[in-house]
């Protein structure tokens, strides 16, 4: 009972978080609308003069079409010590991760995540990986000589295949029912708009990370008001090396049921060089994001979302480097432990997706195509034609 | 003491900048005195949004052209003949050719912002507004090693007759150059300064007691007034200066840009007493705002009711405060206060005076009222569908024009002659070029121009080169 009741406790508690900080994005957004000196900043500004008002759905919709750059945090005439103490990128992350809970499928799971988003991560990886460890050492010892990297010795594939793949497919499950539910409340009717057009922008945004760029080409801001570059290719790297990494994981199931070739790949097969580009990507990105992030400004931020910031990049960090260590010491004995502790990792990374930072991406996605799509519509409001 | 700073300039907003930057290039060094804490640094040019552009043919954000000779006869018409074509035609042909150099300290341009495309022919937009040009010059000043001390008013002029020494800070420290540059805006924060400066009207009020002010606290003038006791030349009347409407509601300073009331001229607008006083349809707000300052300040009270219903809403852009909404208008001029029979009078007959036409808020419409004085001549439309709203209004001080007299080196005056080391920039010797009225961005276009000539200037009288003429 108690327990449920804690649930129940946290459930208050995101929902009068959620009413009070989309409260704040309709203070902050009036101002800025009657202001719009960062219109060309990023999207969110133009989104904004397409309405007077912002609901419930508006705020999360500008909250994820926000990439935190921070430009129109230090170019604001209205922030603190201002008294209208406007701070639109620190508001936004605030209702981000109200769009996280919101939208998590189930909704319990969710919250739970937005309190401890690093502890979670941590402890679901760690605790898989213990449980894998056991169920080795029940055979035998994890130490084990001369079986030259045959990984399904340890577990058998089709065991691996059932357990990773109703994870990551339970994952894919809740996150899409999360955003449709996000597109379908934020979506607002409208006169159809070419959408191939709006859909290869939006793809651009996404691969590019164009709102990273500040309007300018000069980067975004994290310490003060200078600008970098360096999030934008920290961030690259982090995307494009688990691009890779699926790239290679999806190559290895073809090679494994279309031709029947299992793992272990040499060295230099494809999917083995895309798992190391891929997992290389993944040690540089997320290290850089960290060291960015210990160094963010606390203006641009939400303090409570630095667990669940940090939880994301530290699994990425993990999977990636027990990922590393697996394929260099693959042959040795200390193979099943290496094993069981990557598998610890991805578990952890599969379980954790739909509620914590991976997230961010397919609501940034989903946002960056239905901006897309309304900027194609006419403004209906005709404030700025005099 | 032993001089060690080649250049001081006071004040920290966009001429100072320029000017520090100038004189930096120029070999100079430089120390930088800003009265406010960081967090409030730029004075009014954190405000700001753009740069009144002369050009001849379309140039990166900027559409068609805008020869000098079209600037040069909208300032002759804005300032009514009050400024010096001399020193205007300067600043107009500095404008065509300051932004690479801008552009090179970290400002970067924008289209015009939605909501201002009247203005994307004539207007350069700061990406970001005034307050991320004015960080782009810190942190450029700062990377070429000019150095900035916060939280550092001036208190005095340290003068050997025409020769600048150097200043005391209002601490008590005094701070020695071989030149200085004059940047610490006008007096519009100075609320006794401009109580006096706009006196007691016939209703025995005190009009600028009801005045707010759009920008910082930290322009109180005092540089100003100890330079007219020195015997520094001045020019301009103290009661003019750059006077908007703006939402009642706004805070006493630094409302800035988002406290405008864009609807005036798609309703009517009563005075205290209920009764209109001027043509709202004259022309495009954004060419009549800078009057209506000066039209409120002149009403009792200094207040004004900006009336409109809901057709229009949508059609302007959004004020940052709701306005006070009521679904009859004798309801409305309940909520607002007002004499609900005289406001029925008025806004009757109003409407009974609106003419058909096709309302068309984009264009100057022919949607006009008959017979009634003073008359609405564009988008005239009955004020007749609730919801209805209204806006409170109050004068807006932008900044003040009083200022000290210059020529083209920038140079303060004593008697008719130029200082040898003493130079001044921005709003303190803006009114040369604008005695009155105003056009946005000729602000800035004048802060940048005499910004600049007053650093190179400074640092050629520091260093003792030769006196560069024209910059």
């Amino acid at each position: 009972m108690a327990a449920i009741d804690n649930l129940m406790n946290l459930a208050a508690e995101a929902e009068s978080a959620l009413d009070a900080n989309v409260a704040e994005v309709d203070r902050i957004l009036h101002i800025c609308n009657a202001c719009r000196y960062c219109e060309t900043f990023c999207a969110v500004f133009p989104a904004m003069t397409r309405r007077l008002d912002f609901n419930v759905a508006d705020a999360h919709y500008l909250a994820n079409l926000c990439h935190n750059c921070s430009a129109c945090l230090y170019a604001c005439q209205y922030a603190a010590p201002h008294e209208f103490g406007v701070n639109v990128p620190k508001t936004l992350a605030q209702v981000r991760r109200d769009t996280y809970v919101e939208y998590a499928f189930p909704r319990v799971l969710g919250m739970l995540y937005r309190r401890n988003g690093l502890t979670v991560a941590m402890a679901v990886s760690l605790g898989v990986a213990a449980f894998l460890i056991g169920t080795i050492l029940l055979k035998g010892s994890v130490f084990v000589h001369g079986l030259e990297g045959e990984f399904y010795a340890i577990f058998p594939h089709n065991l691996l295949a059932v357990l990773f793949g109703s994870a990551f497919g339970f994952s894919i499950l809740a996150l899409s029912i999360g955003v449709a539910r996000f597109w379908r409340e934020v979506s607002e009717p409208g006169k159809p708009v070419p959408l191939p057009n709006a859909l290869g922008e939006a793809t651009r945004s996404v691969l590019t990370l164009k709102y990273l760029d500040g309007g300018h080409g000069d980067g975004c801001n994290n310490e003060d008001d200078a600008f970098t570059l360096w999030r934008r290719r920290f961030h690259h790297f982090t995307f494009y090396g688990f691009m890779l990494c699926f790239a290679s994981t999806s190559l290895a199931t073809l090679y494994h049921y279309l031709f029947a070739v299992e793992a272990p790949y040499p060295y230099l097969s494809l999917p083995v060089l895309l798992g190391t580009a891929g997992g290389i990507g993944l040690l540089i990105g997320p290290v850089g994001l960290f060291w960015l992030n210990l160094r963010r400004n606390p203006l641009q931020i939400d303090e409570a979302q630095r667990s669940m910031d940090r939880g994301f990049i530290a699994l990425l960090f993990f999977v990636s480097l027990t990922g590393l260590a697996l394929l260099v010491w693959r042959e040795s004995a200390a193979m099943p432990l290496l094993l069981a502790v990557h598998l610890g990792f991805v578990m952890g990374f599969f379980l954790t997706l739909p509620y914590g930072k991976f997230a961010h991406g397919i609501f940034r996605c989903a946002a960056l195509l239905k901006y897309a799509i309304e900027k194609r519509r006419p403004n209906p409001v005709q404030a700025g034609s005099e | 003491m032993k001089i060690v700073i080649d250049v001081l300039v006071i004040g920290g907003g966009n001429a100072a900048l320029c000017a520090a930057l100038m004189a930096r290039e120029a070999g100079a060094s430089v120390l930088m005195l800003e009265a406010s804490p960081k967090a409030w640094r730029g004075g009014n040019s954190q405000h700001t949004r753009n740069l009144r552009c002369m050009h001849d043919a379309p140039q990166d954000v900027l559409v068609e052209a805008y020869p000098e000779e079209e600037y040069w006869q909208d300032l002759l018409k804005v300032t009514g003949g009050e400024t010096s074509e001399h020193l205007a035609r300067l600043v107009i042909r500095a404008s065509s050719n300051c932004r690479d150099w801008m552009r090179r300290h970290g400002v970067r341009f924008q289209p015009p912002l939605s909501g201002a495309l009247h203005v994307a022919r004539t207007n350069a937009f700061f990406m970001g507004g005034g307050k991320a040009l004015v960080n782009a010059y810190y942190r450029s000043a700062e990377a070429l090693g000019v150095k900035v001390r916060y939280d550092t008013p001036v208190a005095e002029i340290l003068l050997d007759q025409d020769r600048f020494v150097g200043v005391v800070t209002e601490a008590g420290e005094t701070i020695k150059a071989r030149a200085g540059v004059l940047a610490a805006g006008g007096f519009e924060s100075n609320r006794e300064w401009l109580r006096e400066a706009w006196g007691r009207n016939d209703r025995g009020e005190w009009p600028a007691d009801n005045f707010l002010i759009r920008g910082t606290r930290f322009n109180q003038g005092v540089l100003l007034k100890f330079m007219m006791n020195a015997g520094a030349d001045t020019i301009g009347d103290p009661s003019q200066g750059h006077c908007v409407a703006i939402d009642a509601r706004a805070p006493l300073y630094d409302g800035g840009i988002c406290t405008r009331i864009d609807c005036v001229s798609l309703g009517v607008v009563v005075n205290r007493d209920g009764e209109r006083f001027y043509d709202e349809g004259e022309d495009f707000w954004p060419k009549r705002y800078a009057i209506w300052g000066r039209l409120v300040a002149q009403q009792p009270d200094q207040i004004g009711y900006s009336i409109i219903d809901r057709k229009v809403v949508g059609r302007f852009m959004p004020p940052v405060f709701p306005g006070v909404t009521a679904d009859s208008l004798p309801e409305l001029a309940l909520k607002l206060g007002l004499p609900a029979d005289a406001f029925m009078h008025t806004l009757n007959r109003y409407n009974n005076a609106c003419q058909p036409g096709s309302f068309n808020h984009t264009i100057l419409d022919d949607c006009r009222t008959e017979g009634l004085a003073p008359a609405k001549t564009h988008w005239a439309l009955p004020i007749d569908t609730p919801p209805f709203y209204g806006y409170a209004l109050r004068p807006g001080i932008t900044f003040t024009y009083l200022s000290l007299k210059v020529d083209d080196t920038a140079a303060v005056r004593f008697a008719d002659k130029p200082s040898p080391n003493l130079f001044v920039a921005g709003e303190m010797m803006a009114g040369n070029v604008l005695g009155k009225g105003y056009t946005a961005g000729v602000g800035m276009s004048i802060g940048t121009a005499f910004g600049r000539i007053a650093g190179t200037q400074a640092a050629a009288a520091a260093l003792g080169t030769a006196n560069p003429r024209t910059v």
